[in-house]
């Protein structure tokens, strides 16, 4: 499934939303995921799963191809742990 | 990092705010959407949101796994997880903590 077929599925269960409408709602849904992760919050949507940003270190690397040292700077990384519900679905259970 | 927590409440917030339809609607939309996305990685489907990221369903075999604390042998059975993978535009801007 990706973006356009999500839109396409509630536009057509919801045939009052004008289908730019629609397009709004659901770029804003992940819009607003995105934009709190750069800010380093956390998204916590249960029984779906939880956005957060993990802190990484700098650290020295290495090029694999040429053994070279190089150092990698700290970064911060998004996270997504999936929510107890849909890891039961997932499985199987209820 | 910030100790801020978004949930549905904020992003049928963000809908109502941008879409201008009733909360009560804007909070529908949001669970459907979360809904949809879960049946299709339920069915098995692939979920990818261009810009944001992918969502994969994986296979991980049975094997035999430890209790860290005791040493304990546990069986973990066979089971599907599911994992992110975060597009390179996210990546870009948690790690800058920079606005598009």
């Amino acid at each position: 499934m990706i973006r356009s077929e999500l839109i396409q599925i509630i536009a057509d269960d919801n045939p009052h939303l004008f289908q730019r409408d629609v397009e709004r709602i659901v770029n804003t849904v992940f819009e607003e995921i995105t934009e709190a992760m750069a800010k380093g919050e956390r998204v916590e949507l249960r029984g779906f799963g939880a956005f957060s940003v993990k802190q990484r270190d700098a650290r020295l690397g290495r090029n694999p191809r040429t053994g070279a040292a190089v150092s990698v700077a700290s970064k911060r990384v998004p996270f997504f742990k999936t929510g107890k519900l849909l890891r039961d679905r997932l499985n199987g259970k209820s | 990092m910030s100790d801020k927590t978004l949930t549905r409440m904020e992003l049928s917030e963000a809908v109502f705010r941008e879409v201008g339809l009733s909360r009560n609607e804007s909070a529908e939309l949001v669970e459907t959407v979360l809904s949809l996305m879960s049946d299709a990685l339920v069915r098995g489907e692939q979920v990818k949101i261009s810009s944001f990221g992918t969502f994969s369903v994986r296979d991980k075999n049975a094997r035999i796994g430890r209790n860290p604390k005791t040493g304990e042998e546990v069986p973990i059975t066979r089971r599907r997880v599911l994992t992110f993978r975060p597009s390179h535009l996210m990546k870009e801007r948690v790690s800058t903590g920079k606005r598009a």
